[in-house]
Formats: C-alpha cells, structure tokens, sequence
C-alpha cells in the first residue's frame, strides 16, 4: 500500500508526539519542576536548548511533561467521549422509537449551551483534578460523538443490505456488527481525531484560564499562563505550545483524512 | 400563510422550552454534583461556623425546588440574585460588562462576516486554484491553534515587537469611539481571525452547494452573466444557509470572548465569568452562564427562524 | 456550411477524473464525433449510459458540465465555430440560438421564484421579446404544450405543479426565446409511461410547430423513433451508427444497433397453471403507520411454482408495498398470506427460519442491497452458512457453482461490490437469493436501474434459473415490455386496487379495461408512427364517447 506523503507526515509526528509523551522521564533533560536556573527567562542555549521559564526551570523539559499531561487527558477523554457516544448513538438507532427521542432529546438539551460555559459551570462547584477533567471534558464532547455516530447508523440502518439481512433472519448482534459498524467505522475514525484535537485545544484552554491542570504539574496551557508575563518585554517563551499544539493538531488532521480516504476508496469511487 | 406562522410560533415556543431547560440544568448542575457545595467553595480548613454561615447565604436548606423557582423569579423580573464575594448586586456588575462585551463582539462580527463571506465567495469562484488553497490552508492553520495562543501571537508581534496597539485593553466611557477601537484592535483582529476560518469554511460549503444545483446550470445554459446568476438564482438560495452559518459561527463568537477577554483583561463578562469560577461564586457563574446559553440559543432560533421565512415551499404552499 | 444549423466535426471531449489514492488525470469520452443537423430536423443522438450522449448535447452550447473540457474537434452553429467564440457571442448562443431541456425539471427550476419569471429571463434577457411580450408567448406555449390554466400557471412555484406539468414547463422555456435548435436531454425519462406520452406528443408537436430543430437525446430507441428525422448510436463516446430513422430502425447495419432495435423482444410461452400455487394472496389490505390511507385495497392474486406473476403499475399504484407486506416488512391491517402450504405470519418476527429461506428477495438498487464491506464470496456464502451451516472448502465449492450459474465464475469470488459493473451487481444478487434455495423469489424492479442491453442479459438469466432450479418470481415493475419477456401471469395494479388479473395472454388480450388499455397503449414501440397512431386512435375514441 502507498502511503502519500502528507500522510507520511502526519503519520511521523503523531507517532513522535506520542512516544515523547509515553517516555517523557527517559527523553526529557531535566524533571519537570526542577529548578534548574537563577536566572529566569534565559535564552535558548545548549544547556537549556528552549531556555528557562518564569521560575527558571528549563522550558524544554516542561514542554515535554507538559506535552505528556495534555496528550494524556486528551486521550483519555477521547476515548470516553468515543465510546459513551458511539454506543449510546448506535443503540439510539437501532432501537428507535422512544428510547431515540429521549437520548436524542436530551442530547440536545446539552448541546443548546456552548461546551465551554458548560464546563466552566461544572467546575465552578467540582474540585478541579485530572479524573474530574476528563470526565467532564469526555461527557460534554459525548453529545457530538452521539450525533455523528446516531446519523450515520441511522442511514446505514435503512441501507438494502440491512433489510436483506433482516428478512434472512439475522440476529441484533450481526447486523450492528456484521452489517452497520465496518460502514460506520471510516466516518467514526475520522471524527476521534478531529474530536483529540479538540480536546487538546479544550485542555488548553482550560488550563490557560486556570481551571484546568493546576501547578506545579505542566501542561501546554499551563506553561502559556506561567509565561504569559514575558510577552509583553518580548520574551517569546509562552509561544512554543502554539507551535506544538499547531504541529499536533495539523499532522492528526493529516492522518485522519488519510484514513478517510484510504477506508471510502474500498468501497470504489463510482459515483 | 398559517403554516408558516404556526412554524414560525413553534420554533420560538422551542426557544422558549429550551431556555427553560437550559436554566434547570445550569441551576441543577451547580447542585447535585457530589460534595457539599460550602464545602467544596471553603476548603478543608474552614470553621464549621463559617460553612453554616455560607450554607445559611446558599440557601442550602431550602428544598431545591423552591430554591430554583426563587431563583427563576429573580430572574424574571431582572434581578440574577447576590454575589457571594463581593456581596452586590450581580445585575449591576454585569449590566456594564455585558455591554463591554457586546461591544467587543460586535466590532469582531462587523469585520467578520462580510469578509468571511467575501473570501468564501472567492474560495468558490477560484475554486481549487491557488486562492482557494491558500485560504484553506490559513483556515487550517488557525483552527489549529487555540485563541489564547493567536492572541499572544499577535500580542507578541503586533504589540511588542511592532508597537502599533495597546495589549492591555482598559476601555472607559470617556474614551473616543476612535480610541476605543485602538484599544481594543487586537482583541477585535484575533476574534475575527479565530471566527472567519470557521464561517469561511462553512460559507465556502453553503455557497458551494448551491452553485452545484441544476437551476445554476439552467441559468447559465440561458447565457446570463456570471453576475445575473449569482445575484438572481443563487443569492436567493443562498440566503438560508449563509445566515445559519453567520449565526453558528457567532455563537462561536460568543465563547470566544470568553477567553479573549481573559487574555487582554477586556472588563467584559467572559472575564467576569472566569474569575468567579475560581471564586467558586456560584450564583455569578450561574448568571453568566445563562447569558451566554441564551445569546447561544437566541443565534440559533434566529438562524432557523431566517430559514424558516426564507423557503418557498412554506411560504407558497401548494 | 451556412445552409446547415448545427455542425459538428471531430468533437473531442476530455473529462479529469478522481480515482480515490491516485492522482488526479484527465481521460477522453468522447473519440471524434461528427454529425450535422438541418433548419426544423430532429436528430436523435442515442446510447446507453456512459456514451457521452449528454455531454455532446451541452458541447453544441459550448458548455461542459463539472471537469469536461471541450479538446478537440468543431462546432458550428449559424456558420461560426462556436469554440472559438468569445464570451459575449456563448452568451447570446446560449439561451438565444440555443436552448436545453434537462432530464428533471424538478432540479433544474430555481425553486425560489415564480415559473413565469424563469420561462421568459432568456428571451428578456437576449432581447429577444419585451416582457409582455414574452410573457403572452409563453402563455401560448403552455397552451400548446397542454398545461391546465396556461393563463396563470407561471405564477405558480416549481413545487406547486406535478413533474410531467413541470417538464412541459422546461420546453416551454426552451422554446419561449425562439430559438434555432433545442437540446432535448432525457426529457421524459423520469416521468411513468402514462404521463410520458402526453408530455412527448407535446414536445413533438411543440417542434413541428415552431420548426424548430432539435437535438433528442436517450437510451430509449423506441422513444427516439417517434421524434427524430436522423439517428446517431453513441457507444462509449464512439460513433456506431448513423443515418436516417427509418433506416436504423428497419435495417440497423452494425451489430451494436441491432442489439438496441431487438431489446426487449425475448419471446416466452406462458405456462400452464398447476393445481396448487405456492404463494396465496388473500384480502390483502395496508396501511403505513401514521397514516390513515389504505395503500393497498383488498388485494388478491397467486403465484405457481416454478412460474412468474409480474405486478405491473406506475408510482403510487402500490406494488412495491405489497412485496413488503409479503416479506413480513409491514404487517397487513386485512388478510393473509398463504405461502407453500402454510399461512404466513403476518409480521417478520413471528416467521421461521425456514419461512425466510424459501421467500427471497432482489432489490432494485443491487449497489445499496450488497454490503460494501464484504466480498462476493462472502454477500453469497453467508446465506450457505446461514441457512445451511456450510463451511470450509464445501462453502466455497458452492459458491463457485452458483458464480457461474449466474455466468460469472470463481475470479469474482474476492472482488468487493464496487468493483462490479451494473450487471454483475445484480447478478451477485441473484445468486445470493439462489443460495437459498428458495421456492419463490420476490423481484422489485431488478432491471429499471440498468441499460437495456444488460437488462435483457439480466432476464434472460432469470428464466434460465427458473428451469433450472423451479423457483417462482414475483416480478415486480413499471415496465410493460419486461411483464411481456417474463411472465406467465400479470396482475395490473393501480391506485393500490388491482384492476386486472390472469394468465399473460389473457390479459394482453382485448376487451380491456380503461386504465390497462391506457397502460397499454402508452409503452413506445419500436415502429415509426407509433406515437401519431396511438394518439389519433385516442382522439377518435373520446370523439365517439
């Protein structure tokens, strides 16, 4: 199989973001709140390849931490957001009638209030932790997973090929298995890695307003709203997330419309 | 005639029903989460005087029921209740900021929509050539990126670097239209950045599927200019979509300012909002929030409402 | 040059395509295509789909539609080369010398203005006619075209008339600038036979009329007959054929051509009726839920094994309904259904497995009716596995026994549907339903969504199968010619109510009643004069009543 070269791309920056991420004590120079200057804010230089922070730690270092603390909630949300969704969407589809209204109901209830308010509504009364994150986080993105996931089997269930395995007397089991979910998989795919970018930039920003990850533990939010005060005598260290959250959020782009692409041509591309 | 009104009266009545909702679960989520809510807002070390004193101010030991339809009363007849920090009157607070806010906004929204309809426009007519590319290619740069990093970005550039405007953006009534708009130019650039990648890419759709239709081709095959076409046969189809784009993406608008704000310390409600978040003054949060959900559903039933008046199968029934 | 209106020399057309995971690459479809076309004539340009017969249609407006570019070749309309025309001279062709009628109205009339407006903008916009006065000629016209209240129609919305109203409509605006040549693109093809043969007579009558030219373009020869003066067989954006009408149709030279005159003349003998039929419709009467409007009257018919009943009816007459009463898709309000000696549970869950195996069904779309997943091994052994608990090398050897009844072979067994063409789309669903060895087979429309050539190799196969493996069909259509090839008897639905039922000869036979006669006599026949014969016979009928 050819890979094309954006693909390629995408595909090797997604994979180094995530080992750094996952090795991030063995690849990191210093530890993640180690102070390892007097001075604060120091230049880059080959002790300290991105220089220092506000307390003068080393900025490097607390990209990577910071990195694997985003990458982590992130994920972690995802996959709840996925799987709360996709099944509760799937299931909305099949059984129909009353049950769909409810769900789909209440679903959009949630949605009639912006993500963000909602949250901050949420962790104006919660204790602002990492499981608590993530849980709102994933619950509130749920609803668009609902969605996405509820229509597409929606369409796929009224498809020929379902009705003919109805009317040869499959089970519930096969045909959401057998018969909507390999259909429904590309869409789906393609959508978690919009919705991990969107939960990076929700992480951070969440972090940036200080109702996120809180300190000492880094995170890419975080380490804007620590350095944020350098701005303004020119200090550019509160920048380097924008370019790491760009770079990973552009190169998961790249790969989910790889996947999109790659799972529809399967199907032929007549019509 | 009647079944447009009864559309028309419905889809408000929905609204309304949502709003509704919408208030319980802002007041039922800032209730039933786990923990005692003085608790949580003291911290561990607090005296078991001062959380009486603080359940006694929440009115904890009031059934919830006759709690929120106090609360909604309040609402009502315009009194969104007491902040527990500073003790005044949320109303007053907000009043002000909810016009700094608006004001913010409606500056971004002047600048945004016509430019990001006039470049999803030109997205379409040169479509898969380089313009095309090149504005989809910004999109996707700028969507990538959290606001409060393009805002230090262009803090970083535009500001420091290049000293064209303030980053601090302190606006009071004795300030000038003109030097108001200084102040704010940043805020205003970075909210139109975040807001046009998203409304041009949904215009450049909307409009893009209507110039797909038959009836373009039909028009075209009478040999009428380009710009007959575009103003006869697809403005007309056009209408619904663009405007339910506009009010998408100005609802957008809405949560961006939140964060904005935070980022320039704009005296607007986003500010407001975030501050007493982490003051745990649940009854301001409760107010904004409910602000923000009503300017968002408001959008929305405008959105609906244009497309609804705009669609002559309902407004000429057969 | 200047005596002809149209034409056309070595007109080379290139498309770009998009092959998912390839570049992007441009590809000819049409080869070098040369015709003309005289002041007043009709020249039918004809072919199955793919033949690029539309696309040459826009050529002569200068008009490509979606990545079609123009490569090659001349066009000359009024003694100039219309390719090397620049955009203010296309302008005024379009829409002033020439003009098009779409296959549907519906999709082709801005549904946010008025049809009065849409029908006279070219002829005001050219200049041609002031307002008023276009507005009173296309008054005229919709008169002439036999549009009810032609005074206030056009102030009426597209959604406010009927389809075959609303393509009358579209010749109405063809014609409204007076121009020298009309592109007619499939204008009937969407609409039922019954409706198809006014809105023909119309435009035919609209052409000699006016004397205006025109271009007519189809896959249906038979339909083509009856309006043009010359004929020219595409076939995959080649020339097969050209010449007089009369000629094609009475002494078509090449094979292709011959192959279109002879479709749809499968002869078959009806078959006796055995004394015990295999499915019983009985006081069948249903509703969709929600409504309360009986779809289906009292329906009752048989079927016996090993033989065809066709349903025959329009849109609307209910015979897609009753397939799906049968298979248990929507429970009946009245009636039962006796099926191979048993009753039928109403509903599919109250059926047994063995019910389901001996009732199958092939759908019309065989693109949406096979699961784009799997491959044909597997859309064809499921039902093996299924019903059967085949495995293994035993499986597969059954597979590849029913891929060449259905004469395609053990290559296809791990290609994916997409992969197929049309035709082998539908026979994969043929063998799948034939895996089941079921005593009766329910066919909904199998042939409309193909080209006739392929159609026929489609029924044809059907009776083939029928021989050999003695299963009834339930042949479900709109389409007349294909009740004709294939069945032993026929049962005429309209507006939910059977109107007519018997062995095939029987109710082919005369006296018939009004609507079997109108249904009749409205499916084209390969003949020329055909349509001003079935017309005059009409006029002279409802002159005697």
């Amino acid at each position: 199989m050819r890979i094309p070269i954006a693909a390629l791309i995408g595909l090797f920056f997604t994979a180094l973001y995530f080992l750094v991420a996952i090795f991030a004590p063995w690849v990191a120079p210093y530890g993640m709140a180690e102070i390892v200057s007097r001075d604060v804010w120091l230049p880059p230089s080959s002790e300290f390849l991105l220089g220092t922070d506000n307390l003068g730690r080393d900025l490097l270092s607390r990209m990577i931490y910071g990195g694997r603390t985003t990458i982590f909630i992130a994920t972690a949300a995802t996959i709840l957001s996925f799987t709360t969704g996709s099944v509760l969407g799937f299931l909305a589809a099949v059984l129909g009638g009353w049950a769909d209204q409810a769900m789909s109901r209440f679903v959009d209830l949630i949605m009639s209030i912006p993500s963000l308010i909602f949250a901050l509504v949420v962790l104006s009364v919660t204790p602002v932790t990492v499981p608590v994150l993530i849980i709102v986080m994933g619950l509130l993105d749920s609803t668009r997973v609902y969605r996405l996931a509820r229509a597409v089997a929606v369409d796929i269930n009224v498809m020929d090929y379902v009705e003919a395995a109805k009317l040869r007397g499959e089970g519930r089991g096969w045909i959401i298995f057998r018969e909507i979910l390999p259909n429904a998989l590309s869409p789906l795919i393609a959508e978690m890695g919009l919705r991990f970018i969107f939960m990076v930039l929700f992480v951070s920003t969440l972090s940036f307003l200080g109702l996120g990850v809180q300190p000492p533990q880094a995170d890419w939010g975080g380490i804007v709203k620590e350095n944020a005060d350098g701005i303004v005598y020119g200090i550019g260290a509160a920048l380097y997330p924008a370019v790491a959250i760009a770079t990973l959020a552009i190169s998961v782009n790249l790969v989910a419309d790889w996947i999109l692409n790659r799972t529809t041509s399967l199907k032929g591309g007549r019509g | 005639m009647s079944l447009l009104l009864k559309l028309l009266a419905q889809r408000i009545a929905l609204g309304l029903l949502l709003l509704f909702l919408v208030s319980i679960l802002i007041f039922a989520g800032t209730l039933i989460l786990p923990g005692d809510v003085a608790q949580q807002i003291l911290g561990q070390s607090a005296t078991p005087e001062a959380l009486a004193n603080l359940r006694e101010e929440l009115g904890v030991n009031d059934p919830p029921v006759q709690r929120y339809f106090d609360w909604l009363g309040g609402l009502v007849q315009g009194d969104l209740g007491t902040s527990l920090t500073s003790g005044k009157a949320i109303t007053e607070s907000i009043g002000r900021r909810l016009g700094n806010t608006l004001f913010l906004a409606f500056w971004a929204a002047i600048i945004a929509v016509p430019l990001a309809i006039l470049l999803g426009l030109l997205a379409v007519r040169y479509r898969e050539r380089w313009p095309d590319k090149m504005i989809s290619a910004v999109t996707l740069a700028s969507i990538s990126v959290p606001e409060f990093l393009i805002a230090y970005v262009a803090i970083f550039f535009i500001s420091v670097r290049l000293r064209w405007a303030p980053s601090v953006t302190t606006i009071n009534d004795s300030m000038s239209l003109g030097e108001k708009l200084h102040t704010i130019s940043i805020p205003i650039a970075v909210l139109t950045l975040v807001v046009l990648a998203h409304m041009m890419r949904m215009t450049r759709a909307a409009i893009l599927n209507v110039m797909q239709s038959a009836y373009i081709e039909t028009a075209e095959l009478k040999g009428l200019r380009m710009f007959t076409i575009i103003w006869k046969h697809a403005f007309p189809n056009s209408i619904a979509p663009v405007v339910n784009v506009v009010m998408l993406n100005l609802a957008y608008l809405v949560v961006g300012v939140v964060v904005i704000e935070v980022v320039f310390t704009y005296p607007g409600m986003g500010q407001y909002l975030v501050d007493h978040v982490s003051k745990r003054d649940i009854p301001v949060v409760q107010a904004c929030g409910l602000i923000f959900a009503a300017v968002y559903i408001g959008m929305n039933m405008i959105a609906d409402i244009v497309s609804i008046v705009t669609n002559p199968r309902l407004r000429h029934p057969k | 040059m200047s005596d002809k209106l149209l034409k056309v020399q070595d007109l080379k057309i290139g498309a770009t395509v998009y092959p998912p995971g390839e570049k992007p690459h441009d590809i000819e479809i049409v080869h070098g295509v040369s015709f003309q076309l005289e002041k007043g004539k009709v020249l039918g340009l004809i072919g199955e789909s793919g033949a690029g017969k539309s696309t040459i249609g826009l050529a002569s407006m200068a008009y490509g539609r979606g990545g079609v570019k123009i490569t090659g070749g001349e066009v000359w309309v009024n003694g100039r080369d219309i390719l090397k025309s620049g955009h203010g001279d296309i302008r005024s062709l379009r829409g002033g010398e020439v003009t098009y009628v779409s296959q549907s109205a519906a999709a082709s009339f801005n549904p946010a203005k008025q049809i009065m407006d849409q029908v006279i903008e070219a002829a005001v916009v050219q200049g041609k006619f002031s307002k008023k006065e276009a507005e009173a000629r296309a008054v005229e016209l919709f008169r002439k075209l036999g549009l009810p209240d032609p005074e206030n129609i056009g102030n009426r919305y597209p959604h406010q008339v009927s389809g075959g109203q609303l393509q009358r409509c579209m010749t109405a605006l063809a014609l409204c600038p007076e121009p020298d040549l009309v592109v007619f693109d499939e204008p009937t093809t969407a609409l039922d036979v019954t409706t198809q043969i006014d809105v023909l007579m119309a435009i035919k009558e609209a052409i000699r009329d006016t004397g205006v030219a025109a271009l007519y373009i189809t896959h249906d020869l038979a339909v083509v007959a009856q309006v043009s003066d010359d004929i020219l067989v595409l076939k995959m954006g080649d020339m097969v054929e050209y010449g007089p009408v009369d000629q094609i149709i009475n002494d078509p030279q090449e094979d292709y051509t011959k192959a279109l005159v002879s479709v749809r003349s499968i002869d078959h003998q009806e078959k006796e009726a055995t004394p015990e039929p295999v499915l019983k419709v009985q006081n069948i009467t249903a509703r969709y839920k929600g409504t309360n409007f009986d779809v289906l009257k009292n329906i009752n018919v048989e079927l016996h094994p090993g033989q065809t009943l066709a349903v025959v009816g329009e849109s609307g007459s209910g015979k897609s309904t009753l397939a799906r009463v049968i298979t248990g898709l929507l429970p009946p309000k009245n009636g039962t259904i006796h099926f191979a000696g048993r009753d039928l549970s109403p509903d599919l869950d109250g059926r047994s497995r063995e019910d389901l195996r001996e009732l199958q069904m092939i759908y019309q779309m065989a693109d949406v009716a096979m699961n784009p997943r799997q491959t044909v091994g597997t859309i064809i052994g499921r039902p093996l596995e299924f019903y059967f608990g085949l495995k293994g090398a035993e499986k597969r050897k059954r597979i590849i026994e029913l891929l060449d009844e259905i004469e395609m072979g053990e290559k296809f067994i791990d290609r994916y549907p997409a992969e197929l063409s049309g035709g082998q789309k539908q026979r994969v669903c043929i063998a799948r339903a034939l895996a089941a060895k079921p005593k009766m087979i329910i066919c909904d429309e199998v042939t409309s969504a193909l080209d006739p050539l392929v159609a026929d190799g489609i029924l044809k196969l059907l009776l083939d199968l029928q021989k050999i493996e003695d299963v009834a069909y339930l042949f479900i259509t709109h389409d007349l010619a294909t009740v004709k090839a294939i069945a032993d008897s026929i049962s005429v639905m309209y507006q939910g109510e059977v109107v007519r039922y018997g062995g095939k000869t029987d109710v082919l036979s005369p006296p018939f009643d009004d609507y079997t006669d109108l249904l009749l006599s409205s499916v084209p026949e390969m003949k020329l004069g055909w349509l001003e014969d079935v017309i005059a016979h009409r006029k002279m009928e409802s002159a005697g009543n």
